[in-house]
């Protein structure tokens, strides 16, 4: 297979990895700088530090979602029942709550089904690994959410606000900067080490480059599709928490859209829906590329869906900027 | 003679203009309205009025429509505008309480916040502009169902989204009226969610009338729902069989109504264009008078009309502009080139 020893797969892999993601990543810190620069002169609102955290701590609730989904990505794989494991999630949390289960453990329960939630698409997927995990979690999501809207109806849930340290879990700032905020680059800092410094995540770039190569060389595949797949769910439970916070009511039609918009963020960030590609920073400053440069237009009162089609627009433009440098090497994906 | 007569006329038209402008200089207030989604003719109504109102008061106006029929998407544009400091927002909400926090931040950083159209908690606003009572809406639209279907039978109502709070103050009025003796016979076999998508709402029409195969009437109090519900009757030439009736446009409907053979006798609604005008004047005057929103108060507004701000069933307060008007047969053809 490796008859020219300069066509080696992995010599081939390592060496774009790093002269192209690297410049990739300079890219988007570039156009991260040129966003802000653009929302500070076409609105001399933008500079305001309270008001930009509001809008920033808005887009975290979803951003967090982006970091597993990144791992999954990397994996070759896809969660598309993010949004609907969100609303189950912050669904049995408003339900617990409201049947005089103290809110603390409520949170508990929150998370557990999140974790469920994610656990059962990985069982599902690792179980039967024919199946397409777009295919399994397009299923899922409508399942998770017909749960949460048989649990609910047309009903919301809520009063959370009336635990005020709930309350403080979104809200709480020090100085400008809400701690939710300081979590989330927390979180950031671990998810990144652990892809790019530890073998767990060298590991899933190799199943996302080859599976079968990496099952033949010992990598426990499933095992390691499982636990993304539950941490995944985790992150949509922990999401929920937020969200309630956030909103101190919930209904079962909350979080639609967070799956394609987790997707979209990865795959701005430079991670390859194809698997075995990309870099966890690009996905972070992603979030903010994305999340900053809608509430720059909002600003100057840009219509709402204008602004989507804006950030489609550089979606695909900027997606298609490194494949038109970087053909793909000949085929080598297999399942 | 003649310099001075010139001279005294142009220092007339400067004074003239100075008094002008001192009198209604509001060219430093922003008014914001926020609907409930893009593409919606009834929300966009509600905004032309608002629109017009504030520009001839010599205010700025913004319309914002949200990116997705969600609480979160318009938390999105609150927050937008509080950080343009903006004068007064109304809001047309999607959530009953999930704009509290949104909304009580823009109060708290001086900006006027009333609901209108689909109300938000009372914390949340200092007054909801109602455009008709909720009882008198649910009996108009139960009396309805009761005369087309000759007092007996199934019917089905076509609702918006599951979560639109007038929508379910309408049906909830309307389930404690079906439970007076005069409704025994009337039959409601379901409430189905359109979602205020025309062709989510076209779907769910014709799975009521696979459904239900003895449905007599439709009854959709959303103007997407009862159009596409209509629409359906036509297309399948079930006009007379199964009837359709609700809250719409005349402009969208005047095609099912009229002489003859229709989708719907007829259907009711009140002005969305009154509907945003009267939030524009509470917001002007709340700014720039005195109302504050609480019960009792009342004030004239540049339209000549006395708003009178009554308790409403939420224990906040609204403004009620009026009881629902009837569209029929004989009106309809003057009705549809206005909205």
């Amino acid at each position: 297979m490796t008859a020219h020893p300069d066509r080696s797969i992995l010599a081939a892999r390592n060496k774009s990895l790093k002269s192209v993601f690297m410049r990739w990543e300079f890219l988007l810190l570039g156009l991260f700088l040129a966003i802000n620069i653009m929302n500070a002169v076409i609105s001399p609102y933008y500079l305001n530090a309270g008001n930009l955290f509001t809008a920033i701590n808005s887009f975290l609730v979803k951003g967090f979602i982006a970091m597993p989904m990144a791992y999954l990505l990397v994996l070759g794989d896809i969660d598309l029942s993010v949004g609907s494991t969100v609303a189950l999630s912050a669904t049995l949390l408003g339900v617990s709550y409201n049947a005089g289960v103290p809110m603390g453990l409520a949170i508990l329960i929150a998370l557990l089904c999140g974790t469920m939630c994610g656990l059962l698409n990985g069982l599902i997927l690792t179980r039967f690994t024919e199946l397409a995990p777009m295919i399994v979690t397009l299923g899922t999501m409508t399942l998770y959410r017909g749960i949460s809207e048989m649990i609910l109806g047309s009903q919301s849930t809520g009063s959370f606000h009336n635990v005020s340290w709930f309350y403080q879990i979104y809200y709480a700032r020090l100085g400008p900067v809400p701690y939710l905020f300081f979590f989330f680059c927390l979180l950031a800092l671990a998810f990144g080490f652990v892809l790019h410094k530890t073998i767990f995540g060298r590991q899933l770039f190799a199943i996302g480059s080859n599976r079968l190569t990496a099952k033949y060389s010992g990598v426990p595949v499933q095992r390691h599709r499982l636990i993304c797949y539950t941490l995944m769910g985790l992150v949509c439970g922990m999401s929920g928490v937020f969200y309630s916070s956030w909103m101190g009511t919930v209904r079962f039609d909350i979080a639609t859209g967070y799956e394609l918009e987790a997707i979209s963020v990865a795959v701005l960030g430079g991670i390859s829906t194809s698997g075995g590609k990309g870099t966890f920073p690009g996905a972070i400053i992603s979030i903010f590329i994305i999340g900053l440069l809608g509430y720059g237009l909002g600003l100057i009162n840009v219509n709402s869906q204008t602004i989507l089609m804006i950030i489609g627009l550089i979606l695909i433009a900027v997606v298609m900027a490194p494949n038109l440098k970087t053909r793909r090497k000949p085929g080598i994906k297999t399942s | 003679m003649r310099k001075l007569t010139a001279l005294i006329l142009a220092l007339m038209m400067v004074a003239g203009l100075a008094a002008v402008a001192q009198a209604a200089d509001l060219s430093g207030q922003t008014y914001a309205i926020i609907t409930k989604s893009a593409g919606n003719p009834y929300n966009e109504r509600e905004a032309s009025g608002f629109e017009e109102v504030i520009k001839a008061a010599g205010a700025n106006v913004i319309v914002k429509h949200p990116a997705q029929i969600t609480a979160e998407a318009q938390i999105t544009l609150i927050n937008e505008l509080v950080a343009q400091k903006v004068t007064g927002i109304a809001v047309a909400g999607n959530d009953f309480d999930a704009l509290e926090t949104a909304l009580k931040a823009a109060m708290a950083a001086g900006i006027k916040v009333v609901s209108l159209d689909s109300a938000v908690n009372p914390a949340s606003r200092l007054t909801h502009i109602n455009q008709a009572g909720v009882v008198e809406v649910a009996q108009a639209l139960v009396d309805a169902a009761y005369d087309l279907m000759g007092g007996e039978g199934e019917w089905a109502i076509l609702s918006a989204t599951a979560t639109a709070s007038n929508q379910n103050a309408w049906i909830a009025a309307m389930q404690e009226l079906l439970k007076d003796e005069k409704y025994a016979k009337l039959n409601l076999v379901e409430i189905a969610y359109g979602d205020d998508i025309y062709q989510t709402s076209v779907d769910e029409t014709q799975a009521l009338l696979q459904n239900y195969p003895n449905l007599k009437l439709i009854n959709a109090p959303t103007t997407v729902g009862i159009a596409a519900a209509s629409k359906v009757i036509t297309d399948n030439e079930l006009q007379g069989k199964v009837i359709v009736t609700g809250l719409g446009l005349p402009s969208e409907m005047a095609e099912f109504m009229g002489q003859g053979s229709v989708a719907c006798p007829y259907m009711f609604l009140w002005n969305p264009i009154d509907v945003g005008r009267t939030a524009a004047y509470a917001l002007l005057e709340m700014v720039n008078g005195e109302l504050t929103g609480a019960l009792g108060e009342s004030f004239t507004a540049a339209n000549g009309v006395t708003y009178i701000v009554t308790e409403a069933g939420d224990k906040g307060t609204e403004i009620i502009i009026g009881p629902p008007f009837e569209f029929n047969a004989d009106n309809i053809e003057d009705w549809k080139t206005v909205y």
